[in-house]
């Protein structure tokens, strides 16, 4: 089903991140000269510029860093979603990245709740890792 | 004394325009109004400005302004920080003066953010491509208040803030719009009221959030040795300082700690004076989390202690630290950037002229912006 939501881009900096999740494969740019992960997706490293870098396949693990229920749709394409949780995870190699809760009750999340990634087919084109509760031992 | 911040340069004129919901003005019309009356109030003429700045999120702002006042300027500045851009601006106008690049420094804003909401609040358009817009926007972001929201959520985890605390700032400063003819929310509130208010964002309820409107301001700088002649009690830009620690809120390295830290230090360590001294405070309070984050980054009080700071009314009218007498963002205006009017509202307190919410022998005001999603941090000490 089409979801008229706001969708990303690709640009040349972050075609290969929609093209991994499209997969249902959660990656990450890391350095070569620093060994640091990034995110969001950039041509040079934050942490010392170089631009050369390797795409990494992410544990697609990590925590609730923080998190916020969404009571008020900011536009009309979530009036039938709220309330939702948006929230910022840490994942295991360090770096966060925005996403949505899924597969569970908001009022249920908590701060350091450990998640893991699922993703949702958007469109033909776009799909968006979501986070879900961590099932034990489990993950996508 | 020389240097910048020696009682070198002053704001000679502040003024807004008409402020509130549906005023019916343009953005240009908004910034004339407010110039007219800045300048007024300075005891200037236009054919004394030579220097114009402004901030806008589209086209040449401050090139367009002074084309409409008639005004060519030998100095600009568009500086684009967010809601702190005004602070940066005061700086920026601070070293020009004292650099002697210009005399006569306009600054202006002007907003029509009620009649607009829509449109901001949908961020139309904002490239799809920008970061914030691929890997946040998607997600369903209120921005800014989620944000915002993000913040305060983390406070509350790490120091065990409640709602309650929270709600106390929206209430002192409700408590100084009651005295502001201008303000736009003059009715009382309680802590129960904050909290029975709509769910915006958990934990931001909507008293937690400023209010918008549309309105401009301006305000008039020049150098100390002009304003000795002009028709108000010059107020001395003594220290400044600004930091920026990230632009997309999932950027920020630690939710609970803000440029703030850096940016106070600066403009504290500059004015050559502490936390202590200051007599009257001005915070961006686009929401109630900003304010318990600034006492805490600016040294009012220690991390994570902001909450328990900010309860029985300490910044409100009876309390030690008299904070955003105006009414600020949460009750007063907040016409998209409210940097402009903190600085107004500090530089008429340090003159006396605030009436029943005047802080008696105000001498020392600190002003602080922040822009963005917690983005920039600018700080300004002014001083009579």
């Amino acid at each position: 089903m089409i979801d008229e939501r706001p969708l990303p881009k690709p640009d040349h900096d972050s075609e290969q991140y929609w093209a991994a999740a499209r997969r249902h494969e959660l990656v990450l740019q890391q350095c070569e000269a620093c060994a640091k992960f990034r995110f969001y997706p950039r041509s040079v490293c934050p942490n010392c510029l170089s631009d050369r870098f390797q795409w990494k396949h992410a544990s697609g693990r990590g925590s609730v860093y923080s998190f916020t229920i969404i009571h008020r749709p900011p536009l009309p394409a979530f009036r039938n979603r709220v309330p939702y949780v948006l929230a910022l995870i840490e994942l295991e190699e360090g770096v966060r990245m925005m996403t949505n809760i899924v597969e569970c009750h908001p009022a249920d999340v908590y701060i350091g709740m450990s998640v893991e990634v699922t993703f949702e087919d958007v469109t033909e084109d776009i799909t968006l890792p979501q986070f879900k509760p961590l099932t034990q031992g489990g993950r996508s | 004394m020389n240097g910048p911040f020696k009682r070198n340069v002053v704001i000679a004129g502040v003024a807004e325009s008409d402020l509130g919901h549906d005023i019916g003005l343009t953005i240009l019309q908004h910034q004339a109004l407010a110039a007219r009356r800045a300048l007024d109030d300075a005891g200037l003429s236009k054919h004394d400005v030579n220097a114009v700045m402004a901030v806008d999120f589209l086209g040449l702002p401050s090139l367009q302004i002074a084309e409409y006042l008639g005004i060519q300027p030998q100095f600009t500045d568009t500086t684009v920080t967010g809601g702190a851009a005004f602070e940066n601006l005061v700086e920026h106008a601070t070293l020009a003066i004292h650099a002697g690049l210009c005399d006569v420094v306009l600054i202006t804003y002007g907003s029509t953010l009620h009649s607009d909401r829509r449109r901001v609040i949908e961020r139309g358009g904002i490239d799809p491509r920008m970061p914030p817009t691929q890997f946040e926007t998607p997600y369903g972001d209120l921005s800014p208040i989620s944000a915002y929201a993000l913040a305060a959520m983390r406070h509350m985890h790490e120091f065990g803030t409640t709602s309650e605390q929270l709600a106390h700032v929206a209430v002192s400063t409700r408590q100084w719009a009651m005295m502001n003819p201008q303000a736009l929310m003059r009715l009382p509130i309680t802590i129960d009221d904050v909290l029975a208010s709509p769910m915006v964002c958990s934990p931001l309820h909507r008293l937690d959030c400023c209010v918008m409107t549309d309105g401009g301001g301006a305000i008039v700088l020049t150098s100390a040795e002009r304003a000795g002649d002009l028709r108000r009690a010059p107020v001395y830009v003594i220290g400044s300082g600004f930091y920026s620690t990230h632009h997309t809120i999932s950027q920020m390295q630690n939710l609970t700690t803000t440029g703030a830290v850096v940016s106070g230090r600066r403009a504290f360590q500059i004015a050559g004076v502490t936390p202590d001294d200051i007599d009257v405070v001005q915070i961006y309070d686009s929401f109630t989390i900003s304010v318990i984050l600034a006492v805490e980054d600016l040294g009012f009080c220690q991390k994570g202690e902001g909450g328990a700071f900010v309860e029985n009314g300490r910044l409100g009218p009876d309390g030690d630290l008299p904070t955003n007498t105006s009414g600020g963002g949460l009750s007063y205006t907040h016409p998209g950037a409210l940097g402009l009017f903190l600085i107004i509202e500090a530089v008429r307190q340090l003159r006396g002229e605030c009436g029943a919410r005047q802080v008696p022998g105000a001498q020392l005001a600190l002003v602080h912006g922040i822009g963005g999603w917690l983005s920039s941090h600018a700080t300004l000490i002014l001083a009579r």
